[in-house]
């Protein structure tokens, strides 16, 4: 049978650049852990939940649970700032 | 990814088990293959505070381990390594390895490069009499797409839009409208949970010279240019934007029919007794245009107006709208006309105006529709109008449902009857077609 040649229909993606992960911490006693909230079904109540499970099993770790400032969809570096500046880690969540 | 990267924050990112591949896929195109991330059952919403604490209790659904050790160790123990240097260019070739027609008609499926329906398999010669429906030169760069935010966007060439094209069945002669489309780089194939489609809507002389249909049978399968220009523009979504899987670029939960061809239709502008919708957006009536519309999933519908009760009938079919959709009114001319006698809406505005009027609710009850929650909410709590005026209603005034400039009226249909429904979407662009004749 005769062999057809056909073309590619997908578009050209962009390279990828390996970025490092932040280093981690050796523990998480007396640390400040941000518990970000992104708003989106219910997941600030799950984080509660979460932050509960910190005062349990970890009540070395201070916890700050933290809304974005707006949609999960808008960059937030006046939150990340924060975190920066006054956090040691951070759990964000939850993602769908 | 941003804390990690950019702010040196050790992070996990938690996760609904729904997304596990969406999510691996994203971190992996944004260069942070080994980012934290952990996984509870799905769903989240409406789970009360004891099935929420169960979950962080209990297993990632995914890896079968302890949440909160993941949790702790993905914050605490080295995660990369020697990939934390990697760089890559990921190509992809202008031409398919030669083979029989059957063959390459089942690794076009294999591959998902189609809508699962039979396509025409893009040869040179079928692609290079696709290109001679425009002047632009094949290696230009139309525009670039991604299925969702925090996706890395592909680009696509002039060659790469008519390699679709032709996949869809189109004609030489619609290739223009079609560049148009994929000029405006809005995607048909979201990836939203919410199953989104795209709606097209085409202003202009240029309907005539291709047989678009404005009237009878518009939005259905009754003209091959809307088919074909309509399908292109999916194939070229899914395509052009590096992929439409379900479970992995792909998450709409119900998927949508209007996928197919993306509601693609000519606006019957003789029958109108208003302006043309892309006269609305500052182009000229002798001049042809795209205009293009997201988040297309709801629809109401009704018969004409009635002569005593038509405001309530209106205001019904609003409120049954998310509020999340803002509606676009799609008018059969009959209906078009009953707008103007019996409202007195001589102008669109002023129909747009009484929409905006009409379609309200009490405060209370908006604000607590979940899409509301999920996206209004967060911008009027930082101030952003008109939310914030809204917020600060009491739970039982009546506030407005939509912004004015988010409702729309388009007039198609071929008066075999007053029929009009509303498509709850969002208007993203205009684009004009005679640049790319």
């Amino acid at each position: 049978m005769s062999k057809l040649t056909v073309l590619d229909p997908t578009g050209y993606p962009p390279k990828i650049a390996a970025k490092p992960l932040a280093p981690r911490l050796d523990t998480l006693n007396g640390r400040t852990l941000y518990l970000v909230d992104c708003r989106f079904d219910d997941s600030g109540l799950f984080l509660e939940q979460m932050r509960a499970w910190f005062a349990e099993h970890m009540p070395g770790v201070t916890t700050v649970l933290k809304p974005i400032s707006s949609v999960y969809l808008v960059d937030d570096p006046k939150t990340w700032e924060e975190i920066r500046a006054r956090g040691h880690a951070a759990i964000l969540g939850v993602g769908h | 990814m941003t804390l990690e990267a950019k702010y040196g924050v050790p992070t996990v990112a938690m996760h609904t088990d729904k997304f596990d591949r969406v999510v691996r896929s994203v971190a992996e195109v944004n260069g942070m293959p080994d980012l934290a991330q952990v996984f509870v059952p799905q769903p989240i919403m409406g789970k009360t505070p004891g099935e929420l604490r169960a979950y962080v209790d209990g297993a990632d659904p995914i890896t079968g381990r302890i949440v909160m050790q993941e949790v702790v160790e993905g914050l605490t123990r080295p995660r990369d390594g020697a990939r934390a240097s990697l760089e890559y260019d990921r190509s992809t070739p202008r031409l398919v390895e030669p083979d029989t027609e059957e063959n390459l008609h089942r690794l076009f499926l294999e591959r998902n490069w189609t809508d699962n329906l039979p396509i025409v398999l893009p040869t040179e010669e079928r692609v290079a009499a696709m290109l001679a429906g425009t002047r632009r030169k094949p290696d230009e760069v139309v525009g670039r797409m991604r299925s969702t935010h925090f996706r890395e966007y592909w680009q696509y060439t002039v060659e790469k839009v008519a390699v679709n094209a032709v996949m869809a069945g189109a004609r030489p002669e619609y290739f223009p409208v079609i560049l148009a489309i994929a000029a405006t780089g809005v995607t048909a194939r979201s990836s939203s949970s919410s199953a989104m489609a795209s709606m097209v809507v085409v202003n202009g002389p240029i309907r005539a010279e291709i047989g678009m249909n404005a009237g009878t049978g518009a939005m259905g399968p009754y003209s091959h240019a809307n088919a074909t220009i309509g399908r292109a523009y999916g194939l070229l979504s899914q395509n052009g934007q590096g992929g439409s899987v379900p479970g992995l670029s792909y998450m709409g939960n119900q998927g949508n029919s209007y996928a197919y061809n993306s509601v693609t239709f000519a606006e019957n502008e003789e029958r109108s007794p208003w302006e043309p919708f892309h006269v609305q957006h500052g182009l000229a009536a002798s001049e042809s245009a795209v205009s293009v519309f997201s988040g297309v999933r709801s629809t109401a519908f009704t018969l004409g107006l009635r002569e005593k009760h038509w405001r309530e009938h209106v205001r019904h079919l609003l409120r049954g709208m998310d509020p999340h959709g803002p509606p676009a009114l799609l008018l059969d001319p009959i209906a078009a006309r009953q707008f103007v006698d019996r409202g007195g809406f001589g102008k669109k505005g002023a129909l747009i105006d009484w929409i905006y009027d009409t379609a309200r609710m009490r405060a209370s009850e908006y604000w607590d529709y979940q899409l509301i929650q999920n996206y209004v909410y967060p911008r009027a709590t930082f101030g952003e109008e008109p939310w914030a005026t809204n917020l600060a209603a009491a739970p039982d005034e009546d506030i407005p449902m939509f912004r004015r400039e988010d409702i729309h009226v388009i007039v198609v249909g071929g008066e075999t009857n007053g029929y009009w429904r509303i498509m709850g979407c969002n208007y993203q662009k205009t684009e004009p077609v005679d640049a790319w004749r």
